[in-house]
C-alpha cells in the first residue's frame, strides 16, 4: 500500500511527457465545466418536489398533509413546494443541508419510516429537527417569501399585529416559534414547551 | 277483498308519495338526478374578531376568526395555544370558561376536561349567508316582554 502511494505520488510529480500543456489546461477546463455543471444539475434535480415525493414516505405522509393547507392551495395559486421550505436557497447553506440529508438516504435504505406507524412514532423527533433548524437560521426559509420589511400591519388582524409588531419585530421570537404545524400536522406536543397545555 | 285493499293502499301511497316528494325542498333545488344543479358559493367565515351577543346565557360563544387547518386531536389542541389559562396573559384571547375545567361531577381539574376538549363540537365560526332554513328563534327576554304585555 505504501509502495503504491509512493509510485502514485512520483507519477503526479513528474511533468507530462505525452500531452501538451495546452491540451492539459483546456482539457482540465472543459472537464471542470462538465463536472461542475453535472454536479449542479444533479443537485438541482434532488431539489424538486417531484424528487422528494418519489419516495412513498414523503408522498403518503407529509405531502398528503400539505395538500389541504394554505401553502398548497389558496386563492392566488402561489404555492410552496418541499424545497422552498426545507432547503436553504443560498449555495453554501444548501450544500450543508444536502450533506445532512445523506442521513435521509440512510433512513430510506434501512426503512426507518417506511410505514405510517413508524413515521408517526418518529414524527416528534423529525419535527424537532426542523424546528431547531428554522430557529437557528431565524426562519430563513419562511422569510424567503414572507419579508418582514414589507409586512403592512394595518392589513393584518388585530392579534397578528399584536405579535408581529412586538416579539417578531424585536427579534425575540422568530416565525417558527408560533407558526408550528402550518404545513404539516403536529406530533404529540405534550413535551414541547408552550404547547403542553392539555 | 283484503288483498285488494292492501294493493289499493300501496298504490295510493306511491302516488301521493311522488306528489309530496316534488314539493319537498332539498339541497338539489329540484334538479333532476341526471343533471348537475347549480354549484353553490361556499360562504366565507366572518373574521372580524368581534364578540357576538349570545342568544341565551348557556350558548357557546361563536368563533370570530378563521380556524382553517386548526389541529385538534390526540396530539395537540391548537385552540388552546391561545385560549388556555396559561396563555391568555400573553395572547389576550378569551380564556376557556371555568366549566371546561370541571368533570361531570363538578370537581375542578388542573386542565381542560377531556369531555370539553374538542372545541368545534360546540364553538363554530359564522358565515354571512342566507340560512337554508328560516329560523324562528326568539330571545327569552323578548318572550317575557311579550307575555307581560299580554297580561296587562
Amino acid at each position: 500500500m505504501k509502495a503504491f502511494l509512493i509510485t502514485f505520488w512520483q507519477v503526479l510529480r513528474k511533468p507530462s511527457v505525452h500531452f501538451s500543456l495546452g491540451f492539459l489546461t483546456l482539457g482540465g477546463f472543459i472537464a471542470g465545466i462538465i463536472f461542475w455543471g453535472g454536479f449542479n444539475t444533479a443537485l438541482e434535480l434532488t431539489n424538486t418536489e417531484e424528487f422528494c415525493i418519489s419516495c412513498h414516505e414523503m408522498e403518503d405522509n407529509v405531502y398528503e398533509e400539505l395538500k389541504s393547507t394554505i401553502h398548497y392551495t389558496n386563492r392566488s395559486g402561489v404555492r410552496a413546494s418541499c424545497p422552498d421550505c426545507h432547503v436553504p436557497h443560498e449555495w453554501t447553506d444548501k450544500i450543508a443541508r444536502k450533506m445532512q440529508a445523506s442521513k435521509e438516504v440512510w433512513g430510506k435504505a434501512f426503512g426507518t419510516i417506511n410505514t405510517r406507524e413508524k413515521f408517526l412514532e418518529k414524527r416528534l423527533e423529525l419535527a424537532q429537527h426542523e424546528w431547531a433548524r428554522l430557529k437557528a437560521n431565524d426562519s430563513l426559509e419562511c422569510r424567503n417569501c414572507h419579508n418582514f420589511d414589507y409586512m403592512d400591519f394595518t392589513l393584518q388582524g388585530k392579534r397578528a399585529v399584536q405579535f408581529h409588531s412586538t416579539s417578531l419585530a424585536s427579534g425575540e421570537n422568530t416565525c417558527i416559534d408560533c407558526h408550528k404545524g402550518i404545513a404539516h400536522q403536529l406530533p404529540d406536543m405534550k413535551d414541547v414547551e408552550g404547547w403542553d397545555l392539555n | 277483498m283484503k288483498t285488494k285493499i292492501i294493493i289499493a293502499v300501496v298504490f295510493l301511497s306511491f302516488v301521493t308519495g311522488s306528489i309530496i316528494a316534488k314539493d319537498i325542498a332539498n339541497l338539489r333545488e329540484g334538479a333532476e338526478l341526471s343533471e348537475q344543479s347549480k354549484t353553490q358559493v361556499i360562504p366565507k367565515p366572518i373574521v372580524d374578531d368581534k364578540k357576538v351577543t349570545r342568544n341565551y346565557p348557556m350558548q357557546p360563544p361563536i368563533i370570530p376568526h378563521n380556524i382553517r387547518d386548526y389541529q385538534v386531536d390526540l396530539n395537540v389542541n391548537t385552540c388552546l395555544t391561545c385560549h388556555s389559562r396559561q396563555q391568555v396573559g400573553v395572547t389576550q384571547a378569551t380564556m376557556v370558561s371555568v366549566t371546561h375545567y370541571m368533570d361531570r361531577e363538578g370537581n375542578f381539574l388542573a386542565n381542560i376536561s377531556p369531555r370539553r376538549y374538542f372545541c368545534t363540537q360546540c364553538h363554530v365560526t359564522q358565515s354571512d349567508t342566507k340560512p337554508p332554513v328560516p329560523n324562528t328563534f326568539i330571545d327569552m327576554n323578548k318572550l317575557i316582554a311579550i307575555k307581560s304585555k299580554k297580561a296587562e
